[in-house]
């Protein structure tokens, strides 16, 4: 594994980002930051794949004439990245259903704040 | 003892299901009340007849056994008709017709709502009782254990008041948990064993569990029978449940529920642990210490009691205790008298029980300060109280005696002095609580009651019956069933089993 | 032709079905019940026979697009997997039956729509089921999050904050897979199950994988609703409409249960998930807190949806204590209760179901004796479903608490012991509060005479789609219990992880 990374400060960066994501989506009162946080959230695991595949002194996995195709190790690993193509996908349909409910949700009720959403659904 | 040996039969699964298709001809024939207690009977005639024709085979050690389905791993929902088996058999599927009848009497002279439900649920416990009667293994034991309890809550919640809720919910509460502690029970010793047929003489044995884990393992049994069987601290449910309609609380609170709990503590001393462990593992002291507790303290508690029926209740556990406590003396006599006295307390307390109600509905009294003089008023009908009454107390001829008689002659056996006192005091504490209503109802004057004023024929016929047969089957054991033949097979067989294969 | 395809076959058939229907919608309108019944039945056979020819002829690997795995998609049909898609399609099935008359009620104008987004998560829910491949899974379990939102979400707004709460979590849950996902790979480099299971052979788990196995634990926790995880569950199963409630709450919270066994036992070295680290222990003792605080709170409950939402968090805790077991009697516990639950707890939904379409409340308070009259099969089919809850014989709920009791046996483990028998008690309380109401008129009410031959009751559950599925459940249940062997023997014996 330590071959992959130079370091391991894109991870702290990314368990950061993670935890500013938690924050947001647990503790803030209002709806639509909690979408907010779920995003940060959901971003910091897409950059911790990107982060993993880096490898220092490696570039693009399109086959290079003056590199050819008998070095692997000169290349990035590509599986993350179109994994997380699928899953940059996946979020966005997330946060699609999270705002249609939003919108149903501010319909009826008129607010996104969790306090007075509770306060009327009384 | 004769060798036993076993062939398949389809007779006690038929003594099991009679009663489970009437249910559904009863259910199916609510709009004539005619016809639906006519299926009662001949189910119970029909399932009577079965239980019968496996007499001589159990007699012979010819048991007749009967395989549905394997439920588990080497474990089948099995049913075998042998001696212990049909014996509980023999007084449940009997006295089904006697309360059948009673039954049709009380809630027609009652005026009982939901009928139909009564008899139908009626039919399923006696279907549940045959089911453990013949139970041959612990996890059928147990299935039809729990379908006992689950078939009986509508009838004690038959009168839907909320007393009679009440009751239901506790009996629920402390039948349920038997039952699930004795499922833990039964699944420990098929992980220890795997297996879980019962075996005459024992199926456990010492080097299977470490001593403390044979006590723990008995206390999960004793727990799981007990609550049925009423052993204090197990009992306060029995009381409660008096709420039932009268022919509830007669075969069902004096022969099907409670007998089966202690039916289940024979078949547990008997065919689980066997004597031999019994006695090694101190686990005798345990069952004979609360059952001699029970006995005194249930006679204290029941001449407390004025509804009568509280009373009959508490003198039931007091009597079922005496069963236990015959089995805990691990005698040959012991078990003969436990078993005798399982037929006797049966037969004398429905006959209460049936007094009772038919002094409910013709007269509308529940409480014994209520019964002055109407002895004279209701003779039969207290008649036959006061025989079911001497019986209970162990008076000669009446068949208490003979049971009472093979109890103290248990004790003795095994040399205990104790219990053998328990026995003579409590025969005196039975009295003491039965004598004072026989009194009061025929010596005490009554402005009331004065002139000859029976209930209908339905119910004084099966009661008087029943207790004609009590005292018949005082002078001769043996006189209509092999009642006593039964009896000391079936304790010769427990105490010298023939060795396991 | 077909044998071989069979893996991939009822998720291609959901997809399709779910893709026709709103096609279907513009030229026949009402079109849309038939077809999603048609389709789930179709795929209960196929899935019969999938069982069958896995059951005689071994696992079906299949490779997605020809493309062989490690570097494709692979789907599996193996006993464990093949079992779970039979069971889920199986209740879809039913479920999809009863919706007839619910959804146009519940949701008028958005039919299409529901039908469409039904057979989608359940499609999706079958790819979680059956693929090989831990990316896939993921995209799988997001497919079937989002259509299950939508289907939760649809009703009342109130049903929409729910359904937003459970999205958050929900999300959270599948990401913490995501990430767990990615420390597995980075270990291993690999997504294919069986592949990283050969790896981890040689290699034995490093600490990064432990990490991730943690975060995998963790998310499917969250989506399986285990205790202390569960908070999402029971507003979402109280407010979201009927069918969706009965659709989802017997089988999405058991596919999560199911990622958790294939991860920890089949794909990882059982031995060393029971023996070496404390997963199985954690779970076993969640599992055993979440039985009672479930119970608890199911007998606290005043509305039957929340007391049932509340039942399902308590016996979500019955499997997870037999994965945590972790022996051969925990794990055909834990199986068959999911089993046994998926039904009990798809026929108590339907009833309740039944309610709503009889216009009836869903406070517990509000039933009353007259329903036993009114609708006497779905009474009935309450009675039945809960009976074979609170573990009674010879009901199917019994038997997976024998299997349970007799792993606690093996383990000596009385805390689970003492928890299953004071579980069962507390079932018993709370359902039969509930069925001492619909059978039994209340105290204060003046008793009615017996009078069979009086006018005959309005009859509330009179239409077939209302009827048929719960007492099929009903019956399901008898027959599960009595044929118990015969499943554990046939079905579940075979799919017993190496090491077992």
């Amino acid at each position: 594994m330590i071959e992959l990374i130079d370091g391991y400060y894109a991870y702290w960066f990314c368990f950061l980002l993670l935890t500013i994501g938690l924050y947001g989506m647990l503790l803030k009162r209002n709806l639509v930051k909690k979408v907010i946080g779920l995003s940060v959230f959901q971003s910091a695991i897409i950059l911790f794949f990107i982060i993993a595949a880096y490898k220092d002194g490696s570039t693009v996995p399109v086959i290079d004439p003056r590199i050819g195709s008998d070095q692997p190790a000169a290349y990035i690993n590509p599986l993350p990245h179109t994994l997380m193509l699928t899953a940059i996908v996946v979020g966005v349909a997330t946060l699609g259903v999270a705002f249609a409910l939003l919108i149903r949700i501010h319909g009826k009720y008129r607010t996104l704040d969790e306090d007075q959403l509770i306060e009327r659904m009384k | 003892m004769y060798p036993t040996y076993e062939y398949a039969s389809t007779v006690p699964a038929a003594a099991m299901l009679v009663s489970l298709g009437a249910m559904v001809l009863i259910l199916l024939s609510s709009k004539s009340p005619n016809l639906r207690e006519a299926w009662t009977l001949l189910a119970g005639v029909v399932k009577f007849a079965l239980v019968v024709s496996l007499i001589p085979g159990a007699l012979a050690g010819r048991v007749a056994a009967f395989e549905f389905l394997e439920i588990a791993p080497g474990v089948s929902l099995s049913l075998k008709a042998d001696a212990l088996g049909v014996f509980f058999a023999l007084i449940a599927s009997a006295l089904w017709i006697v309360t059948s009848i009673y039954s049709i009497g009380y809630m027609r002279g009652n005026a009982e709502k939901k009928q139909t439900r009564y008899y139908a649920s009626f039919a399923l416990s006696l279907s549940a009782t045959i089911g453990i009667a013949f139970a041959s293994n612990l996890l059928t034991f147990v299935i039809f254990y729990e379908l006992l309890t689950l078939a009986t809550y509508p009838l004690v919640v038959h009168k839907e008041t909320p007393a009679a809720i009440r009751a239901g919910r506790m009996y629920l509460a402390y039948a349920l948990t038997a039952g699930l502690v004795f499922l833990a029970g039964t699944a420990w010793v098929y992980l220890a064993t795997g297996t879980l047929e019962f075996q005459a003489g024992g199926m456990l044995d010492a080097d299977m569990f470490s001593a403390d884990g044979m006590r723990i393992l008995f206390v999960l049994f004793l727990a799981g029978v007990g609550v049925k069987s009423g052993i204090m601290p197990l009992h306060s449910w029995l009381p409660a449940a008096m709420v039932a309609p009268t022919p509830v609380s007669a075969l069902l609170h004096a022969v099907a529920v409670v007998k089966s709990g202690v039916f289940g503590v024979l078949r547990v001393v008997g065919f689980v642990f066997g004597p031999e462990l019994m006695v090694s593992a101190g686990l005798d002291v345990i069952l004979a210490v609360l059952a001699g507790g029970t006995i005194l303290l249930a006679s204290f508690i029941a001449m407390r009691q004025d509804n009568l029926k509280r009373r009959l209740a508490y003198s039931t556990v007091g009597h079922l205790s005496y069963i236990v406590l015959g089995a805990a003396l691990i005698t040959s006599a012991g078990f003969t008298g436990s078993l005798l006295h399982l037929a006797a307390h049966a037969l004398m307390k429905i006959t209460l029980f049936m007094c009772a109600g038919a002094i409910y509905v013709h007269m509308h009294k529940t409480e014994i300060s209520e019964l002055d003089g109407m002895g004279r008023a209701m003779p039969w009908t207290f008649g036959a109280f006061t025989i079911g009454a001497l019986g209970l107390a162990g008076i000669p001829p009446i068949n208490g005696f003979v049971s009472k008689f093979y109890l103290g002659m248990g004790a003795l056996e095994g040399g205990q002095v104790v219990v053998l006192a328990i026995f003579l005091v409590s025969g005196l504490l039975n009295a003491g609580y039965f004598f004072p209503i026989v009194i009061r109802a025929f010596f005490r004057p009554s402005p009331q009651h004065p002139v000859y004023n029976e209930a209908s024929f339905w119910m004084v016929g099966p009661l008087c019956l029943t207790a004609a047969l009590a005292v018949l089957f005082g002078l001769f054991p043996d006189l209509l069933a092999p009642v006593f033949t039964l009896a000391s097979g079936i304790s010769a067989e427990i105490l010298n089993p023939v060795p396991r294969p | 032709m077909i044998p071989e395809h069979l893996a991939v076959l009822s998720i291609v058939l959901y997809f399709i079905g779910a893709l026709l229907i709103p096609l279907l919608a513009r030229f026949a309108r009402g079109m849309s019940w038939t077809l999603a019944v048609a389709t789930s039945g179709g795929i209960f056979i196929l899935n019969l026979a999938g069982i069958g020819g896995v059951l005689a002829a071994g696992s079906i690997r299949y490779a997605v697009g020809g493309w062989a795995p490690p570097i494709g998609i692979e789907l599996v049909l193996d006993p464990l997997s093949a079992f779970f898609v039979l069971m889920m399609s199986g209740l879809a099935c039913l479920v999809l039956v009863h919706s007839r008359r619910l959804v146009p009620e519940e949701l008028p104008g958005r039919v299409t729509v529901y039908y469409s987004a039904s057979l989608l998560m359940l499609g999706a829910l079958t790819g979680i089921v059956l693929t090989g491949d831990l990316f896939n899974l993921y995209v799988f379990l997001e497919i079937a999050a989002l259509a299950g939102y939508a289907l939760l979400g649809a009703g009342t707004a109130r049903a929409a904050v729910a359904t937003f709460r459970y999205l958050i979590l929900g999300t959270v849950g599948a990401s913490l897979y995501l990430l767990g996902l990615g420390f597995l790979y980075l270990a291993s480099g690999t997504l294919n199950m069986a592949d990283l299971s050969a790896i981890t052979d040689v290699t034995g788990l490093e600490p990064l994988m432990v990490i991730g196995l943690v975060f995998i634990v963790a998310g499917m926790g969250l989506k399986m609703a285990l205790f202390p995880l569960h908070l999402w569950l029971p507003d979402v199963y109280a407010s979201a409409p009927s069918t969706s409630t009965s659709l989802i709450a017997p089988l999405g919270t058991k596919v999560a249960a199911y990622v958790l066994i294939r991860i920890l036992f089949y794909v990882m070295d059982p031995d060393i998930i029971r023996y070496e680290l404390p997963f199985t222990t954690v779970l076993g003792l969640l599992g055993a807190v979440g039985i009672i605080w479930g119970s608890i709170m199911a007998i606290a409950q005043t509305d039957l949806r929340r007391m049932l939402a509340y039942s399902s968090i308590a016996q979500i805790g019955y499997i997870a204590l037999g994965i945590g077991l972790g022996n051969v009697h925990g794990f055909i516990g834990a199986i068959l209760h999911a089993l046994n639950h998926a039904c009990m707890k798809a026929g108590l939904f339907l009833v309740s179901g039944n309610l709503r379409a009889a216009g009836r409340s869903q406070e517990i308070a509000a039933l009353d004796h007259t329903l036993q009259r009114t609708m006497p099969w779905t009474t009935a089919g309450f009675t039945l479903a809960a009976l074979s809850m609170i573990g009674l014989p010879p009901l199917a709920g019994f038997f997976s608490k024998w299997y349970l009791l007799l792993g606690s046996w093996e383990k000596s483990n009385w805390i689970f012991i003492i928890v299953i028998v004071v579980s069962s008690l507390l079932n018993a309380v709370y359902f039969f509060r509930v069925i001492e109401r619909l059978y039994l008129p209340k105290g204060d009410v003046k008793p009615a005479k017996d009078d069979p031959a009086g006018a005959p009751a309005v009859r509330l559950d009179r239409h077939f789609t209302l009827v048929v599925p719960v007492v099929v459940i009903g019956a399901g249940l008898l027959l599960l219990g009595l044929a118990n062997l015969a499943i554990v023997r046939v079905l579940i014996q075979p799919m017993l992880p190496e090491g077992f």
